[in-house]
């Protein structure tokens, strides 16, 4: 090993293909798409579903090679995937972070069976990403009225029907990505966290996944927003909604030997190490749209940003700049290690947060900024600073509050537990 | 590959010096900061880990393989991570060696090198910063003049590193027949050269600096470093700006540590102060900012190691650590409270240190 910083070749050149569909297909439509609120974005949609499907497909398709007993080809070396994936976010982020979010794709939902699925459930729920003419998604249902960063207190319950061997779910989610693309237009799923003993605290919380068209699941309404307008966020209610037992993620088993195990919320932690990092690679690539218009603005006014110049010597703006581009970096490179520790097999759970936590400071203030600095302009809806201002602030919130991963980062840096450290 | 992993050598090099910081300099570094000296059996130990001759290619005599600016933000971390003002000062005489090996000639090398593989440091040192609120690296005030195959120099010096008694030192200065940056290599004991009273510091005060002058100081053109290409001097002027902020981590990452343990130590209404959010919080963020800066410190060493032009990289780097730097110091003296203002708490001193970095130009080097 030594430090490096090279992408790995195979990144470095698929990159300028999502480049140029960021720049060439949601650029041109990131305007009309906002102010058109829910307005599905299907030339992005339609663009990505073949590339998304095919890739999913060997992927999948390798699973199942594997889960046949066939030997899986040792890899040497670590993986790429996680930091493709940030890379790939990024960019698709600097054209659109709305249109990115309907990226067709399992996304959380196909993260959690990755984490704690079957290889049955694996090919049961995710060979439709992988296969058809229509797009399909995926969705994670956590956030309830009632719980929000506290996911200990949801209330959906699941309660087992011995007769038929089902899972009968009750309860109301809310803030859910992509509920309506998964549930009402495609054949999708979501993956809906509920507790099977609420006693048990995070121990009874497990997932499930629901199927598009199962009786009792419906899509109640989809928020208007600040900003990521494209997308859908949906609150979904399930009442009395029946789904097989084989559609539980991970044992059904509630384990507290010790009053404090967290079995099933650790699966839904292992989801967050691996989309924290694109959550702030996300607010990366939109505080990089800003930068660079802030940056190309003030070159046509004959405004350069200085690299070697002492404090005394810059105006304000520059330094304003200049600050916009540390900033940004050092989330980048945080977000690049959080990935890269994933790729490499280790735990990143720390650094994840660090990223996250990061990003969504960061380049709120940038994108804040940067309307700041271009006056008029950046507060014109004529122009685009404006929009990216609005998307920018969700990083900071989804996936774990700013707060709530800065409490995660000190619990680790002190060793301390969610007990010890509320 | 991306990777964040050091070598197996960094690594070993990293542990020497992580057990001579904790073993050697932390106990002294407290009186060598209120007396304004650091021990000469520290700096010894010290100079036998061999850092510096580890930077100087075998083909020129020393044992690395080349002058990696990775190994060697890696070194100063530790370094300082143990006290600021050590490693400035130990490596002070990397000030003109590491300029010697990336832009010396070969005849500047064979009679100079050799002097940073002694068992003993030399006394040699570099002159870069000015004084004043309006210095600029790029655009020193200090001059040669090209006078009948000599240079004269003329112009004053600040914060420079062990003037006194200095047997040579770097001075960069505007070569005004060509309009830019050179460095030359002038005696200690040359006429024009004063040495003026040492500086009195806020903070690293077991380094002592001084003023410079240079009135009228003639040099051979063969004292010019680098001959008549001179020096590529945005390349070392980003090669300090790394050396800088990786021991602005240094210093950082020794204030988080030392408030993380006082922090779950020290109770308060019944409870360690660390299970407050409010401290808790402080800390957190720190921990942020330590690993940011240090890997916006690796990526510019990394390009550098490259053969890229950092130049970039390296000023938001260092930028970004002078920030931070005193964002976490400051951090720490508040986790201690009215303890933390007290010099027997470490803290106190990393706050004066770490202020130090904003105004620190040109002062270490890798």
């Amino acid at each position: 090993m030594t430090i490096s910083f090279e992408l790995p070749e195979r990144i470095a050149q698929e990159l300028p293909m999502i480049e140029a569909v960021a720049e060439n297909i949601m650029r041109p439509e990131s305007r009309a798409l906002d102010e058109r609120e829910h307005e599905r974005p299907n030339t992005f949609i339609n663009m990505m579903w073949p590339v998304v499907r095919d890739q999913q497909k060997r992927a999948l398709d390798k699973l199942a090679a594997r889960a046949e007993g066939g030997e899986a080809q040792k890899r040497s070396g670590p993986g790429i995937n996680n930091l493709r994936m940030t890379l790939t976010v990024e960019m698709l982020s600097w054209g659109d972070v709305g249109q990115y979010l309907c990226l067709p794709m399992s996304l959380l939902a196909g993260a959690a069976i990755e984490a704690v699925g079957t290889p049955e459930q694996k090919e049961r729920f995710l060979r439709r990403f992988a296969e058809g003419d229509d797009p399909v998604w995926g969705a994670m249902a956590m956030t309830e009225p009632g719980a929000g960063s506290d996911t200990s207190a949801i209330r959906t319950t699941a309660t087992l029907d011995p007769g038929t061997n089902e899972w009968v779910l009750n309860g109301e989610k809310i803030f859910c990505t992509n509920g309506k693309l998964a549930l009402d237009e495609s054949n999708g799923i979501v993956v809906v966290w509920a507790t099977v003993d609420r006693s048990a605290g995070r121990a009874g919380m497990k997932p499930f996944v629901v199927e598009a068209g199962t009786p009792g699941v419906t899509v109640e309404k989809v928020e208007i927003k600040h900003g990521i307008r494209a997308s859908d966020t949906a609150s979904i209610v399930l009442k009395d909604a029946r789904i097989p037992y084989d559609n539980i993620l991970g044992s059904a088993e509630v384990v507290r030997p010790d009053k404090r195990s967290t079995q099933g919320f650790k699966g839904a932690m292992a989801t967050f190490d691996a989309s924290r990092p694109l959550i702030a690679a996300s607010a990366i690539g939109v505080g990089r749209a800003a930068l660079e218009f802030v940056k190309a603005e003030l070159a046509e006014a004959g405004i350069e940003i200085p690299y070697n110049t002492p404090y005394h010597e810059l105006s304000a703006i520059q330094a304003d700049v200049l600050e916009m581009e540390m900033q940004l970096k050092a989330a980048w490179l945080l977000t690049l290690r959080a990935a890269s520790l994933l790729d490499h097999g280790e735990r990143n759970s720390l650094e994840a947060s660090m990223a996250k936590t990061k990003a969504g400071k960061a380049v709120t203030w940038i994108t804040q900024k940067a309307v700041e600095i271009l006056g008029p302009m950046g507060y014109s809806r004529e122009w685009l600073v404006e929009k990216w201002m609005r998307d920018a602030k969700i990083n900071d919130i989804y996936e774990g509050t700013g707060q709530i991963n800065t409490l995660i980062v000190a619990r680790r840096i002190l060793g301390y537990s969610s007990k010890e450290l509320r | 590959m991306i990777s964040f992993t050091p070598t197996d050598e960094q690594t070993m090099l990293i542990d020497t010096i992580r057990r001579y910081s904790a073993n050697d300099v932390r106990p002294v570094a407290h009186e060598a900061d209120e007396c304004g000296d650091l021990p000469d059996v520290l700096l010894r130990t010290g100079w036998e880990i061999g850092i510096l001759p580890g930077s100087i290619p075998e083909s020129m005599g020393g044992f690395g393989e080349e002058a990696s600016a990775v190994t060697g933000v890696l070194a100063y971390e530790e370094l300082a991570y143990g006290d600021l003002a050590l490693a400035l000062r130990l490596m002070s005489p990397a000030l003109a060696a590491i300029p010697l090996v990336l832009d010396g000639t070969d005849e500047q090398r064979d009679h100079l090198l050799p002097l940073f593989l002694d068992e003993t440091p030399p006394r040699v040192t570099a002159a870069i910063v000015e004084p004043g609120m309006f210095f600029s690296p790029g655009r020193p005030r200090t001059t040669a003049a090209r006078q009948n195959g000599h240079y004269v120099l003329n112009g004053a010096k600040a914060a420079v590193p062990l003037a006194e008694g200095a047997e040579w030192l770097l001075v960069y200065a505007w070569n005004d027949g060509e309009n830019r940056v050179d460095a030359f290599i002038v005696q200690g004991d040359a006429e024009g050269v004063q040495v003026g009273a040492r500086d009195k510091l806020m903070g690293v005060r077991a380094l002592p600096t001084y003023p410079v002058t240079l009135n009228g100081v003639c040099v051979g053109a063969d004292c010019r470093l680098g001959g008549e290409a001179g020096i590529q001097f945005s390349r070392l002027m980003a090669r300090s700006q790394v050396a800088l902020a990786a021991m602005a981590v240094g210093v950082m990452r020794a204030a988080l540590d030392y408030a993380i343990d006082y922090a779950k130590e020290r109770e308060q209404f019944g409870a360690a102060i660390a299970t407050k959010q409010a401290i808790a919080f402080m800390l957190a963020e720190c921990a942020i900012e330590v690993d940011a800066t240090r890997l916006m410190v690796w990526e510019a060493a990394w390009k550098l190691d490259q053969g890229q032009d950092a130049s970039k990289e390296a000023y938001l780097a260092k930028r970004y650590a002078d920030k931070a730097a005193l964002m976490v110091a400051d951090s720490a003296v508040q986790t201690l409270g009215g303890h933390g203002y007290i010099r027997e708490h470490p803290v106190e001193r990393w706050l004066r240190n770490a202020r130090g970095f904003a105004s620190f130009d040109g002062l270490a080097m890798v």
